[in-house]
């Protein structure tokens, strides 16, 4: 049960072996792994924009779409009917060149780094020995794309969103990259797959996720995560509640639908990139290891569609406030505090781990006023 | 000698321009027609003209030809979320220019009506400003729950939900139906904890700290000096509660306390509403024990419940103000001795509260500008009549 | 407490509403806090309250023939937006009668206040409970007539049965005083023609 997709495919590349010729063999098994993603992907993000809406209507005390088959399962073929039917309007100033490559080009990045994520036991798509940075470093040219979205829109609202856009994106990069390093230290390799290995054993307790350096890790790369997907509470891009609908204003049907499915995309490859690297992956006891994957990249992605229905929005210096205020220097004393970690041993570091991150969360809530909250005193007249 | 470039000499000119931008009558915040014309430089206002008058219906004409009573549905159509308390301000407007008594328990279903109105209100405005911040409908929905128990005791007593045409002069047009006061106790019973759950959800998160806090301040001296009156006034720290300083209908028998705010920003101003809905639980809470039997329209009214037009009030004038939800709302009527008044005007408090909005945003960055104007608490019926 | 606890007690509310919301379902009477409200309609729908007002609709006792308005022209002359039209049916002679030929309301107009309701001192007219009556076009269901809007007094006793029964009971009482009125007036006209009729009589002398 385990090895059910992996049976699938050597099955596969069984049938087809006598008829191919030798060269084609990889290739065939490469092939198999594409159209596996290939369908994962878009499923994936039709049925993450049902269950959003669903989640977030009964946080709200509401059913989300049912009328659409049963339980709504429907509602993305009538979405993507929708957007497909809808009239393609390019304003006629815009770059035409750069305004149709935006949607293409922020949707490989998404679709790119589904191949070193890793779904199960052997199940990688391509086990890079540098998976991690591939991730990092494919996952940094959605960027660009927006950009040239904003750009080619010829517009000057639809420009300020994406400069902010690209603002917030670079910097939530740099936190990111650098609460990864303590793994990348503990675990000894970039490979995806070394570091779920690493964290085997124990049933679970070896996970980095419960440990100090790990928990407050995770907590960053979540957080920074959430940024770079343009989710709630950093959803400035396209914030309504402001006068632009941010870079994507002057898209319209499938162009539209394509940023949108970029955006869930990178919604599940971040959160099954976090549960890779500290919920200890497909690790866990009982079940498939596939479907501990699945479980563990949903609870992810569950919290992020929580933070959605809960929380405002920043404003936009207070974001880069955020960023480079707060969360950098902690990941800073994150990587020190895990480079003492490797070299300790005992019980006595588990405590120093923690005084010393404990401490520098105090000490950079008191250093910047402008994102704590005052106190008020509220007096009452008879 | 080493050549250096500057950016005139790669042909860029680096005089900026400012922005002129139209957050237009289509609004993304659900606020209504309204337009501001606000001029940027970056993301920084430099002024800011409200533009209004998309929503005009020629309320103020249409009720100079219309007989006293027939007006009534139109005043609850001004500020169509607190219709009770357009009714009550035109009821005491008219009561005073013909000197007309109102009995007890009239008195008492008027001062019900106008609190659970106010309480409706304040609900739905913080769950709008906090749609403004963007937290995706999810406190206006918790609001709303609230707001439907009361709309549907409005639709059991008066008839509809919203527009309720529920006051008369000298009353109300009909008594409450058997078992209301009952519901309303159990509407009320449950708000305390709905209210805690709110300010768990809202008040010390802290992104809705760094967005409200220090944002659009109004200090007391201008807020006296524009005339803001209302929630605004208050948490700017200015110690003005009609209720209190006039003391009409019977409010002088409740004990309630005016919450004050001290440093009159957006945060401010969500928490004395807040206050103000504690208090008015309060007040309601007093009214439903008190409460007499008795008539619900005075002796020399009862004869015009039938014959509205032949109701004819003393030559004179009458200005009548009553605390609404958004602030002082004002109705002036001049007789002559006809069943139509001869002249008839509202002084609406989102329509003068507006009037503040240029000061206040100066200097905030555009995000900002879209927070105030939610906490401003405006509604287009009113401002544009 | 620390920085961030805000945020995080903040989700914890929305998480209660998240999980309440599968095993709280709406009660129609109290929203219990984190009860799922959504009423699917039209499958189910809210309860109608009595006094509701919506468009308005005139009553006939028996039969539509029989109806009670006498076209007075108060409800016209009360509706703040003028919305209705009234016509008196006039009989062959050129006698006015008291019915209405042509009594229009025009629904784009009328604003639901109930004053024609209030006004009305004959009973005739009040407001109804339906609200589903859109139409297909723009000329269908926008202007009503006498006919559409008839409707029997079972159907006023349905929708608002405390004030039909109020009502009812008014007019029986009002019809009892004028046939008792009526009774005595016949009985006083019927022994003034006794007491003229003895009168004239010669009185009988021995």
């Amino acid at each position: 049960m385990d090895q059910i997709f992996v049976t699938i495919k050597q099955t596969i590349m069984n049938l087809a072996a006598p008829i191919l010729p030798d060269w084609m063999e990889p290739l065939l098994s490469i092939k198999i792994s594409i159209v596996a993603i290939a369908i994962l992907g878009p499923v994936t993000m039709m049925y993450l924009t049902l269950l959003e809406r669903k989640v977030v209507g009964r946080m709200q005390n509401r059913i989300g779409p049912n009328r659409v088959g049963k339980w709504g399962l429907l509602q993305p073929l009538a979405d993507g009917i929708k957007m497909l039917t809808k009239e393609d309007i390019v304003p006629t100033n815009a770059d035409p060149v750069v305004h149709f490559l935006a949607p293409v080009l922020i949707v490989m990045p998404a679709l790119l780094v589904f191949a070193v994520i890793p779904f199960g036991r052997n199940m990688t798509a391509v086990d890079l020995s540098v998976g991690l940075l591939f991730f990092i470093a494919v996952s940094s040219t959605t960027t660009i794309a927006i950009f040239m979205a904003s750009w080619g829109s010829r517009n000057k609202f639809s420009l300020l969103g994406g400069m902010r856009s690209v603002a917030q994106m670079v910097s939530y990069e740099v936190p990111m990259v650098l609460s990864v390093v303590p793994v990348i230290l503990i675990a000894g390799s970039l490979s995806t797959n070394a570091i779920v290995e690493a964290q085997g054993g124990w049933n679970g307790f070896k996970w980095f996720v419960f440990t100090p350096w790990g928990f407050f890790a995770f907590l960053i790369f979540f957080l920074c995560g959430v940024a770079e997907c343009n989710r709630s509470p950093f959803d400035l891009p396209e914030a309504e509640s402001e006068i632009v609908a941010g870079f994507h204003t002057e898209y319209s049907g499938m162009k539209f639908a394509l940023f949108y499915m970029a955006e869930f995309m990178n919604s599940f490859t971040i959160s099954g990139l976090c549960a890779t690297l500290f919920l200890g992956g497909w690790q866990g006891p009982v079940l498939p290891s596939w479907l501990w994957f699945f479980l563990k990249t949903y609870a992810l992605i569950f919290v992020m569609i929580w933070f959605r229905g809960t929380l405002p929005r920043f404003r936009v210096d207070q974001l880069m406030a955020l960023a480079w205020r707060f969360l950098l220097p902690f990941t800073l004393v994150n990587i020190l505090v895990a480079g003492y970690w490797y070299f300790a041993r005992g019980p006595v570091k588990v405590a120093v781990a923690t005084g010393i991150l404990f401490f520098t969360f105090w000490a950079l809530s008191k250093l910047n006023k402008v994102l704590v909250p005052e106190k008020r005193i509220y007096r009452f007249a008879e | 000698m080493e050549k250096t470039f500057t950016l005139q000499d790669l042909g860029a000119s680096i005089d900026t321009q400012t922005l002129e931008v139209n957050i237009g009558p289509q609004h993304p915040s659900t606020h209504g027609v309204f337009r501001m014309n606000v001029v940027l430089d970056g993301e920084t206002i430099l002024s800011l003209k409200p533009v209004m008058g998309y929503l005009h219906r020629n309320h103020e004409q249409i009720a100079e030809n219309m007989s006293y009573t027939g007006t009534m549905p139109y005043t609850d159509r001004l500020d169509y979320f607190n219709s009770m308390s357009n009714n009550l301000a035109w009821a005491m407007t008219v009561e005073k220019l013909a000197n007309i008594d109102v009995p007890e328990r009239a008195q008492y279903i008027r001062v019900i009506m106008a609190e659970l109105t106010r309480i409706v209100n304040h609900v739905s405005v913080i769950g709008f400003l906090l749609n403004d911040l963007g937290a995706f409908f999810t406190p206006v929905l918790y609001a709303f729950r609230e707001r439907e128990k009361i709309l549907d005791l409005f639709e059991e007593t008066a008839g509809s939900r919203m527009m309720c045409n529920y006051l008369r002069f000298g009353g109300i047009k009909r008594d409450l139906p058997a078992g209301t006061l009952e519901k309303i106790k159990s509407v009320t019973s449950n708000l305390p904890k709905f209210l805690d759950e709110f300010e768990a959800l809202l008040s010390k998160n802290e992104i809705l700290c760094m967005r409200c806090q220090n944002v659009g301040v109004l200090p007391a001296e201008l807020a006296v000096s524009a005339s803001i009156t209302g929630p605004m006034l208050r948490a700017s720290g200015v110690n003005y509660d009609i209720r209190k300083v006039d003391r009409y209908s019977i409010y002088d028998r409740f004990k309630f306390r005016v919450p004050l705010g001290s440093k009159g920003d957006v945060y401010d101003r969500y928490y004395v509403r807040v206050l103000e809905i504690r208090e008015s639980l309060k007040i309601l809470e007093q009214a439903l024990k008190d409460i007499p039997a008795g008539e619900t329209i005075s002796k020399k009214m009862a004869p015009f419940l039938k014959a509205p037009r032949n109701f004819k009030p003393p030559v004179g004038e009458a200005y009548a103000r009553v605390e609404a939800p958004k602030g002082e709302l004002g109705f002036y009527v001049v007789s002559d001795g006809t069943p139509q008044p001869w002249r008839y005007h509202v002084r609406a408090p989102s329509f003068i509260n507006l009037t503040i909005l240029e000061d206040m945003c100066i200097g905030q960055k555009i995000a900002d500008a879209i927070v105030i104007l939610g906490s401003v608490d405006i509604v287009l019926g009113e401002v544009d009549h | 407490m620390f920085y961030g606890s805000g945020v995080l007690r903040g989700m914890l509310v929305t998480l209660k509403h998240f999980v309440t919301s599968y095993f709280i379902r709406r009660s129609p009477e109290t929203m219990r806090s984190g009860a799922l409200v959504t009423l699917q309609y039209p499958e189910e729908r809210l309860k109608e309250k009595e006094r509701y007002r919506n468009f308005p609709f005139l009553i006939y006792d028996k039969t539509p023939d029989n109806l009670r308005c006498v076209a007075c022209d108060i409800c016209a002359k009360e509706c703040p937006p003028k919305c209705i039209y009234i016509v008196r049916e006039f009989d062959k002679d050129g006698k006015p009668l008291k019915r209405p030929a042509v009594f229009d309301i025009d629904f784009t107009v009328c604003m639901n206040c109930g004053i024609c309701e209030e006004a009305c001192p004959f009973d005739a007219i009040f407001m109804d409970h339906e609200f589903e009556i859109a139409g297909g076009n723009r000329q269908e269901k926008l202007l009503f007539h006498k006919d559409d809007l008839l409707k029997p007094n079972e159907h006023f006793h349905k929708i608002r049965p405390t004030d039909a029964e109020t009502i009812d009971k008014r007019l029986r009482e009002a019809d009892e005083k004028k046939k008792a009125a009526e009774a005595a007036a016949k009985a006083k006209a019927a022994a003034a023609q006794q007491s003229s009729q003895t009168a004239a009589q010669p009185p009988k002398t021995a």
